[in-house]
């Protein structure tokens, strides 16, 4: 079931140092949302705000409300680890568990949440989630290697797998074809394209092309210079942004006069 | 410095440089060996002039080998080379001077401890006996069982302290514990037996002395041994995985337990192992806590009992009449708590080898 997110004022934090300043955004459901923007200006940060991974950090917090569906997921009321079985993410860097199998890995968010599940509605479960991620012929006769065996490309996809596994909501991806080949890519792409009919998803790229070729939406994130707060300077439309931005700095990065 | 290079002169210049592949001149593989068999038959042929020993020959053959290797590089093969030979056989002389004490104690200990090291050795207590025969049966089940109650007390104890101090205490808390911790490693080994001594003697009287008191002594040494090893092996779980459950909506204790502390299990369990070796040939505080009896008790919580350690101090302090066949018995004893001790440090091995992080493809 997808989720609409509406941001509002919100302001993110490590400690002292504010690193993402008011973000006012809605987040359609059902549709993919690109986020783009230069090196350190807070698209991970903002991404992480969103399924409250942020405040794992020590000395981390946030001022603001995001709310889901209705929900404020930053009141007082909610605990943070519901809201991330709501929200699922993946990461930048591919983190698979180095004690698991690649099975296990996949199906680590119902292992680790001591679900019970059928052996049999499990296997499906793994099968279909890594088929998904397009890794399935890959790995199918391996199941039980662990996982941190595979290439960087391979865990990537892996991790993807072991999100999509736990059918969340929404689903955040910072940067997930980053380090993939074109047809790996594609893959991705297909895939976040044929989640979308259930999920909202968000996305972090540094890939213009991608930006343009899967979401509905799009963010440019910008920051003045070093040391100051990350803003999101436009949200618009894909096509829009792409073609007529609003913004002279969006115009500028994408394409590639920048500075 | 007249040195042969085979650096390839900075480019562009046209002057003929050596090549790659065309090799310097070098001193084959086998002289430094050769200069340390001269050096020492040269101090051999000295040995009557110079009234030597042993250990003086020893000397000698190392410093006057390193000379000369560092001599016949230098003349062959230039100043940086022999400057590696020389450091070379610095590191080397250094390491068999690191090896003299353990070498000669584990020679001293099981040439003088293996005579006795038989069957009655291993089942027969020291009832009765006043000179020949006997055996540290008692003994060996005291320090087994003392060093299972110890570990029963500290693992659980030092493993939750090092998960709080690395997965939940922050700023102040934290620092006050880790200070705390470090303290109790410096603790003296006496004044822990002194602390258990004074702990029992407030509820039980003066003169009290339990198997239990023993393991208590010994968990103040061995907790903050496993708190630190635990907090370093912990640290070390990257914390993308943390997040990477975080992330599937894990709970924080869950987590920890279900990833973290699998994949630091290699880590902790040579820890913990090393730990128990450490407190397993403690003397002190046991002489205090548990005294010493002859015959067999394996009930901790009731009167003394004998340990290996204690078991060999007090067979070489008060041996009887003829001393022999107690001083005997010391040094098996010895033997076996060092053989104990060893077996425990390949035990760790074999547990960082098996329970380490797959990622064999
Ligand atoms: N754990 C942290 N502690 C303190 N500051 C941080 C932390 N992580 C990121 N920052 C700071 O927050 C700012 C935004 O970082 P963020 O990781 O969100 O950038 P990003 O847009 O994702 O960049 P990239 O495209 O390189 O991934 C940067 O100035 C960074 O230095
Ligand atoms: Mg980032």
């Amino acid at each position: 079931m997808a989720k609409r997110i509406d941001v509002s004022d919100l302001h993110i934090y490590y400690g002292n140092f504010l690193a993402v300043e008011n973000v006012n955004v809605s987040i359609e459901p059902r549709s993919i949302t690109a986020l783009i923007g230069p090196s350190g200006c807070g698209k991970s940060t903002f991404l992480r705000s969103l399924n409250r991974m942020h405040e794992v950090i020590p000395g981390a917090r946030v001022e603001g409300k995001v709310v889901m569906d209705g929900v404020d997921l930053y009141g007082s009321d909610v605990d943070p680890v519901d809201v991330r079985r709501q929200i699922g993410m993946v990461f930048q860097r591919p983190n698979p568990f180095p004690t698991m199998s690649i099975y296990e890995n996949v199906a680590a968010g119902l292992r680790l949440n001591a679900k019970r599940m059928k052996k049999s509605d499990l296997d499906d479960l793994v099968e279909r989630s890594l088929k998904g991620a397009n890794l399935w012929t890959e790995v199918k006769d391996r199941l039980d290697r662990p996982g941190a065996g595979l290439s960087g490309g391979q865990q990537q996809r892996l991790c993807i797998a072991r999100a999509i596994a736990v059918e969340p909501d929404v689903l955040l991806m910072d940067e997930p074809c980053s380090a993939l080949d074109p047809i790996s890519t594609l893959a991705i792409e297909d895939l976040m394209t044929e989640l979308k009919e259930r999920f909202t998803i968000v996305i972090v790229t540094h890939n213009m092309q991608q930006a343009a070729r899967v979401s509905e939406q799009t963010g440019f994130f910008n920051l003045n210079g070093v040391g100051q707060p990350g803003r999101l300077i436009e949200f618009n439309p894909t096509e829009k942004i792409f073609s007529n931005p609003d913004q002279k700095a969006t115009e500028d990065y994408i394409s590639g006069r920048f500075g | 410095m007249s040195q042969t290079s085979t650096a390839p002169a900075p480019t562009g210049s046209s002057a003929p440089t050596p090549r790659r592949g065309e090799r310097a001149r070098r001193v084959p593989n086998w002289a430094p060996w050769a200069a340390f068999a001269g050096a020492a038959v040269v101090v051999g042929a000295l040995w009557p002039l110079l009234d030597l020993n042993i250990a003086l020959f020893v000397l000698y053959t190392v410093v006057l080998g390193t000379l000369a290797v560092y001599l016949l590089t230098r003349s062959v093969e230039g100043s940086r080379q022999a400057i590696d030979r020389l450091v070379t056989c610095l590191v080397v002389s250094a390491f068999g001077l690191a090896m003299v004490p353990l070498v000669s104690l584990v020679w001293e200990v099981v040439s003088r401890g293996i005579g006795r090291l038989d069957g009655t050795f291993f089942n027969s207590s020291l009832v009765g006996i006043v000179g020949e025969g006997g055996g540290a049966y008692h003994a060996i089940m005291g320090t087994l069982i003392i060093t299972a109650l110890t570990t029963l007390i500290s693992v659980p104890i030092g493993l939750m302290t090092a998960v709080f101090l690395v997965e939940y205490a922050r700023g102040r808390l934290k620092r006050a514990i880790t200070f705390l911790v470090d303290v109790m490693t410096g603790i003296p080994s006496i004044v822990a037996g002194l602390f258990a001594y004074a702990l029992f003697a407030i509820f039980l009287g003066p003169g009290v002395r339990l198997g239990i008191m023993g393991a208590i002594a010994l968990s103040v040494l061995m907790i903050p041994v496993v708190v630190r090893s635990a907090e370093e092996v912990l640290k070390l779980v990257p914390n993308e995985l943390r997040e990477a459950s975080y992330a599937l909506g894990v709970p924080k204790w869950r987590t920890i337990v279900k990833v973290v502390i699998p994949t630091a299990i290699a880590g902790l369990g040579t820890g913990v192992t090393l730990a128990i070796a450490r407190v397993v040939g403690e003397t002190a505080p046991l002489l205090i806590t548990l005294g010493i009896t002859t015959a067999t008790n394996l009930n901790a919580f009731d009167g003394r009992m004998a340990t290996l350690p204690v078991y060999a101090y007090y067979q070489l302090t008060q041996p009887g009449v003829p001393p022999q066949f107690a001083t005997d018995r010391a040094w098996t004893a010895a033997l076996v708590l060092i053989i104990l001790v060893m077996g425990l440090n390949v035990v760790a091995r074999l547990i960082s080898r098996f329970f380490a992080p797959k990622s064999g493809r």
